[in-house]
């Protein structure tokens, strides 16, 4: 019984929280990806982005909220997805075309394009702080738990519990669904494969009559997508903090160059990999090791590898073990 | 009239020197049509100029008779000209299918019955329609870029050295179906350094040297001529 507590220990720990935080990473790696894919840049504004779509689902829950509308044991906050992301979408459409279009005509080098997205990141940052305000949001409302620790216990009999927050539910169900469209999209569809043509290949696209303009804003409005559903979940499930997302900045730049650059399938493999190191390598396993040893041989220290306030330094620690040992990432992605 | 005619055309990039001078290119249906000359006589760019590649500082480009001298490649495309780039002429993360596909982006109707036409001519391709073309062999590479070319059911064909680095009995293969090519009616213009056996199934050749015409005339009699052989062909 004991080897069953450890296990459900890990997985309330471990598991449930790197799955769900795993898939908001995923979906802000792969909106990173798909930039770099079609427009050939790192686009350091994605974290921000992710914020302002989060933002506008914060002020139109509020609205949502005052008026009496909910979703029942769902978070409110769901409602407003649609709105939020073409919100976002409407704005990465005018920040393309006021500052990306520019470099573009210009033919300008990819460092360009890098410094360009710094500078918007920071502009996104001010805009969202001015409308928001410098304060944490908790908009997460509707049943918190889909399972908690307690019925767990009385539905198994175990000693040990095992959680699934609604927040985390939510991230996993709707990142996969998510995820499957995309690749549904990118794989079948004619748009997708154009989308896929010119990444490849931009100046045979061209002569294939495939229309720039389009792909670039498709790219664009998928990626937003992306960010702002990322965005939202990723603060239902751990609160809205400005600054949350600009720290979530390094683990999905980690989670494309672990997966592999340009390569969408990677983006998702890669955000799993970050999110299962961050809460391996952060977990104190003391109590799993005292289920499964005897009493006599229990350890004395917390048994973890690092504290959970080094949790960035572990995206760190891949990216530069990556960059070492394998470049092109899992998947084979370009080098920059 | 020629159905693609590229007339005194003169042009070269930014402020640089004119790379073509007052050359003139036509192909007509059913017609192939090959550029040969020594190295930077200026053949790649007399067909970009044909495709509105290379900005012309002097010519017309008349397709069926239109003046299309001002479109863009793209428009260019669209018009039914299809263009076979000599370096990175598939997509190589996409399947040898998905690649014809993409040749046919412009075309609303049911493009399946060209798809067959390719396979047919290019039975190689049908095997490996579910294979990624960046895996190929240089020769199968060849025959998805020109497959993704004729998707579009152009009306001239145009190739920048479809046979550079691929062997001779690949080479001979890929003349055989351009000739089929132009057994369907489709002009074809080729600029070619094998340029013996280029001028061989060739109806119409040009031999450029410095952007400049120097000899035009059929295949054959170029291949006759005493004066084109010694300096062009190698004796």
């Amino acid at each position: 019984m004991d080897v069953l507590n450890a296990l459900v220990l890990l997985a309330n720990f471990v598991l449930v929280p790197a799955l769900s935080y795993g898939a908001q990473l995923a979906l802000g790696a792969l909106g990173v990806t798909l930039i770099y894919s079609v427009l050939r840049f790192a686009n350091f504004a994605q974290g921000e982005t992710m914020a302002f779509g989060a933002m506008v689902a914060v002020l139109l829950t509020g609205v949502l909220q005052s008026v009496g509308i909910s979703l029942g044991f769902l978070p409110t906050a769901l409602l407003t997805l649609p709105l939020a992301i073409a919100a976002t979408a409407l704005l990465c459409l005018l920040t393309d075309k006021w500052v990306y279009q520019y470099y573009r005509t210009q033919r300008s080098r990819p460092i360009t394009f890098v410094m360009a997205s710094v500078g918007v990141m920071f502009i996104m940052n001010g805009l969202v702080r001015v409308i928001l305000g410098p304060g944490d949001q908790y908009f997460s409302d509707g049943e918190r738990f889909i399972m908690t620790v307690p019925d767990f216990r009385v539905w198994t009999g175990l000693e040990e519990g095992l959680a699934l927050k609604t927040s985390q539910g939510l991230s996993i169900v709707l990142a996969l669904l998510l995820m499957a469209w995309l690749f549904w999209f990118l794989q079948k569809t004619k748009t997708g494969k154009a989308m896929r043509a010119y990444a490849d290949n931009e100046n045979l696209a061209l002569l294939s009559g495939i229309d720039p303009q389009r792909v670039v804003r498709i790219t664009w409005i998928l990626s937003a997508t992306l960010a702002t559903v990322a965005g939202v979940l990723y603060g239902l499930d751990k609160g809205y903090k400005p600054l949350s997302y600009f720290h979530l900045l390094l683990p999905v730049f980690a989670a494309v160059i672990v997966g592999g650059i340009g390569r969408p399938i990677g983006a998702v493999v890669g955000g799993f990999v970050i999110a299962f190191s961050e809460a391996l390598i952060t977990y104190a396993y003391k109590k799993f090791f005292m289920l499964l040893l005897p009493a006599e041989w229990a350890p004395e220290s917390l048994m973890q590898f690092l504290s959970t306030e080094y949790k960035s330094a572990v995206s760190f620690m891949i990216l530069v073990i990556v960059l070492l040992v394998r470049p092109t990432g899992i998947f084979k992605g370009k080098v920059i | 009239m020629s159905y693609l005619v590229g007339e005194q055309l003169s042009g070269g990039y930014g402020n640089g020197p004119n790379i073509l001078q007052a050359c003139t290119i036509a192909v007509d249906q059913g017609e192939i049509a090959v550029i040969v000359g020594p190295n930077g006589a200026g053949k790649s760019t007399a067909m970009k100029a044909l495709l509105g590649m290379l900005p012309l500082r002097a010519g017309t480009v008349t397709l069926a008779g239109q003046d299309i001298t001002t479109l863009s490649p793209q428009a260019r495309v669209a018009a039914g000209m299809a263009f076979v780039p000599q370096t990175e002429n598939v997509f190589t993360g996409m399947t040898v299918e998905e690649n014809l596909e993409m040749g046919a982006y412009l075309r609303e109707d049911s493009f399946q019955t060209t798809l067959e036409q390719v396979f047919q001519l290019f039975p190689i391709l049908k095997t490996k329609r579910h294979q990624l073309a960046g895996e190929l062999s240089g020769g199968q590479r060849q025959q998805v870029a020109v497959g993704r070319a004729l998707m579009t059911q152009p009306q001239v064909l145009m190739l920048d050295e479809p046979t550079a680095g691929v062997s001779p009995v690949v080479m001979d293969e890929l003349f055989d179906r351009i000739l089929e090519v132009r057994a369907n009616g489709i002009a074809v213009l080729m600029v070619e350094q094998n340029a013996r056996q280029a001028l061989e199934i060739a109806d119409k050749g040009y031999v450029l040297v410095m952007g400049e015409n120097r000899y035009t005339d059929s295949g054959q009699a170029l291949l006759a001529d005493a004066e084109v052989r010694q300096a062009f062909l190698g004796g």
